[in-house]
């Protein structure tokens, strides 16, 4: 299926650009006129996954995240997040929920988040060259 | 500011201002510890009242100050939910480790 519409932004993996991740990819999807339910569930997604690029993916350097939205008919929105970072070793055990490698402050959710929130989530990973997550919602049509 | 503290007869209320994410957490937890390690209050109060967002990094928020209230024995109360920082409150099962105010109605 070809997509209706999409964007793509990209931005470095400084922590001040979460927001700005998610709020662009949120105001882009916004044109499929969603509930505010399902429009923040999708941003809450999306700032999990912008998160564990920056936290994770380039735990020890700066580099890029990349954000590709689509939107196709039928209110279904497929964002996916990558980076170009270091890769996840084990994604079964990156997906568990309550395991982290981030630190007492991190909750270990980020994962159990993203597919709560989504309709199916799709992670691919290579060690030493990155990590893709792929969100994908389908949005109801107002009441 | 992120964060407005007042302290009252053993209770630590820290109302919590803007969208919490991992960037913005660091600075409210900052804020919360520095009062709550010198204070050591029986009670420490969330509100989340002026809250429009959070990811998972708020949870993350909310264990740390349980983890931190531990220490003396003190306990966790979170207030001012939206529907929206519900689900993600309900989601980590953190009824569990802390009190949880309703909203009435």
């Amino acid at each position: 299926m070809k997509a209706v519409n999409q964007a793509q932004i990209s931005f470095s993996s400084n922590s001040v650009n979460e927001s700005f991740g998610r709020a662009a990819t949120a105001a882009f999807l916004s044109q499929l006129d969603p509930t505010v339910a399902d429009l923040t569930d999708m941003k809450t997604a999306v700032s999990e996954a912008v998160t564990n690029a920056i936290v994770h993916g380039y735990k020890d350097r700066m580099g890029t995240v990349y954000i590709t939205a689509k939107i196709f008919e039928g209110g279904k929105a497929v964002v996916r997040v990558r980076d170009k970072g270091c890769g996840i070793p084990d994604i079964g055990q990156a997906m568990e929920p309550l395991f982290t490698t981030g630190g007492e402050e991190r909750a270990g959710l980020g994962f159990a988040v993203m597919q709560s929130f989504c309709d199916s989530v799709r992670v691919t990973s290579a060690v030493g060259k990155g990590t893709s997550v792929t969100l994908t919602k389908y949005f109801a049509p107002k009441e | 500011m992120r964060v407005q503290l007042s302290y009252k007869e053993g209770v630590l209320t820290a109302r919590l201002f803007g969208e919490i994410d991992h960037h913005s957490a660091r600075e409210m937890r900052e804020a919360i510890d520095d009062t709550a390690q010198k204070l050591r209050p029986y009670c420490l109060r969330l509100d989340f009242s002026g809250v429009p967002f959070m990811d998972s990094s708020g949870i993350g928020l909310v264990l740390g100050r349980v983890r931190l209230c531990g220490f003396w024995r003190g306990h966790v109360t979170l207030c001012g939910l939206s529907q929206n920082l519900a689900k993600m409150v309900d989601l980590a099962g953190i009824a569990s480790v802390a009190a949880i105010e309703r909203r009435a109605g």
